[in-house]
């Protein structure tokens, strides 16, 4: 199997992969972006230095506040390409890029907080059923109107 | 599926997606499907007007009057997956120590100096010099079981792979491509060999899959699955 062609039997092979059931189908149309508070929410399993790391199948989140310079994932997952985000944050968690949108007024602000899921997990319930709702009242609390969500 | 989650909250979202079959099957309520390099959602590294433009084709997306929508947003990355970064390796210091664990110290100052761009990958230090030592063992005729590992193999050669990942970027002569420093690590390092060795023998024990697995990325693997 060779590099260039790994990408491409990963998207192939998750066609098998199930996927969850999910119930309805929510669509919250946003108030003008210039207004918007968007937030950040990624599975690429980041954390600040000083918590806790991701375990093998977590399905818990960590909170992504400011200073992010010192950014850590620990996503276990072989299955995509990490030096990316440690040449340069913004490929999976562009919040550089939000500042930047948010001074020259294309948003209304960036949240102050942020969170980060691990991917490569095969069992979703406690996130559907708990930790998601959990962040989503955290995003709420601080003011956000729109999540970007950037899954790896 | 966190999207469904959070605009059942009342947030409204946009899925930088990179496996459109998930997301058609998902149905998330607004997807951009961008054919990036696996781990790369926004796209190029160091190239912040090709992320911008990435991010305001999501917005775009949120002026739909209704939802499901999944967009093909039409860009490819620059920077492609390529073949093995190219990186000069240290010379052997240490002739007493086994050449893995006397690498893995050589690289310590290009470790180092790629930590000091502030974000980068976990490694567990406490497994490198124990994990390296263990491996050698098992390369040598003890049973993988018996060899002293200080966690289990997956944890092992994650902080391994994780290590030689990151001191890549500081050795490097060109920006690598996605995957370039693994491909390196698993193609041209003496620690690289030795987890080649060791699954083969760990396989060859008759080990269950998911402990040697996971050593190395399914696309350096030179063993077939059983």
């Amino acid at each position: 199997m060779g590099e260039a062609n790994f990408d491409a039997e990963i998207r192939t092979a998750l066609a098998n992969f199930p996927v969850p059931e999910l119930e309805g189908q929510p669509f919250v149309i946003p108030k003008p972006l210039s207004e918007c508070r968007v937030a950040l929410v990624t599975s690429a399993g980041l954390h600040k230095p000083e918590v806790d790391r991701f375990k093998s199948l977590d399905q818990s989140y960590r909170e992504l506040s400011e200073p992010f310079e010192s950014l850590v994932m620990s996503q276990g997952s072989q299955n995509f390409d990490r030096s990316g985000f440690m040449q340069d944050r913004n490929v999976v968690f562009p919040i550089d890029r939000l500042h930047e949108l948010a001074d020259q007024g294309v948003i209304g602000s960036v949240a102050k907080k942020h969170y980060s899921f691990m991917g490569a997990i095969f069992e979703f319930s406690t996130i559907q059923q708990d930790s998601g709702p959990a962040c989503a009242k955290q995003l709420i609390e601080d003011g956000t109107d729109v999540v970007l969500l950037t899954p790896v | 599926m966190l999207a469904h989650v959070f605009e059942t909250a009342g947030l409204s979202t946009v899925v930088f997606a990179s496996i459109r079959n998930l997301v058609e099957r998902i149905k998330p309520p607004r997807s951009l499907y961008c054919e990036f390099p696996l781990g790369r959602p926004l796209g190029d590294p160091n190239d912040p007007a090709f992320q911008t433009r990435t991010l305001m084709a999501g917005f775009e997306l949120l002026k739909e009057p209704a939802g499901p929508v999944l967009v093909d947003y039409p860009e490819r990355a620059r920077t492609a997956v390529t073949e093995a970064v190219s990186c000069p390796l240290p010379p052997r210091y240490d002739p007493d120590l086994p050449k893995s664990i006397d690498e893995m110290r050589g690289l310590r100052p290009a470790f180092d100096r790629a930590a000091e761009n502030g974000t980068g990958l976990y490694v567990n230090f406490d497994l490198l010099e124990p994990g390296l030592a263990a491996l050698e063992r098992i390369e040598a005729g003890t049973p993988w079981t018996e060899a002293d590992l200080p966690a289990p193999l997956h944890e092992v050669t994650l902080s391994i792979r994780n290590y030689y990942d990151q001191a890549a970027l500081a050795l490097a002569d060109h920006i690598p491509g996605a995957r370039s420093s693994e491909t390196w690590f698993a193609q041209q390092t003496q620690t690289g060999e030795l987890i080649h060795k060791t699954q083969k023998i760990i396989r060859d024990s008759g080990a269950e899959e998911m402990h040697w697995f996971y050593m190395l990325p399914p696309n350096q693997h030179r063993i077939p699955r059983l």
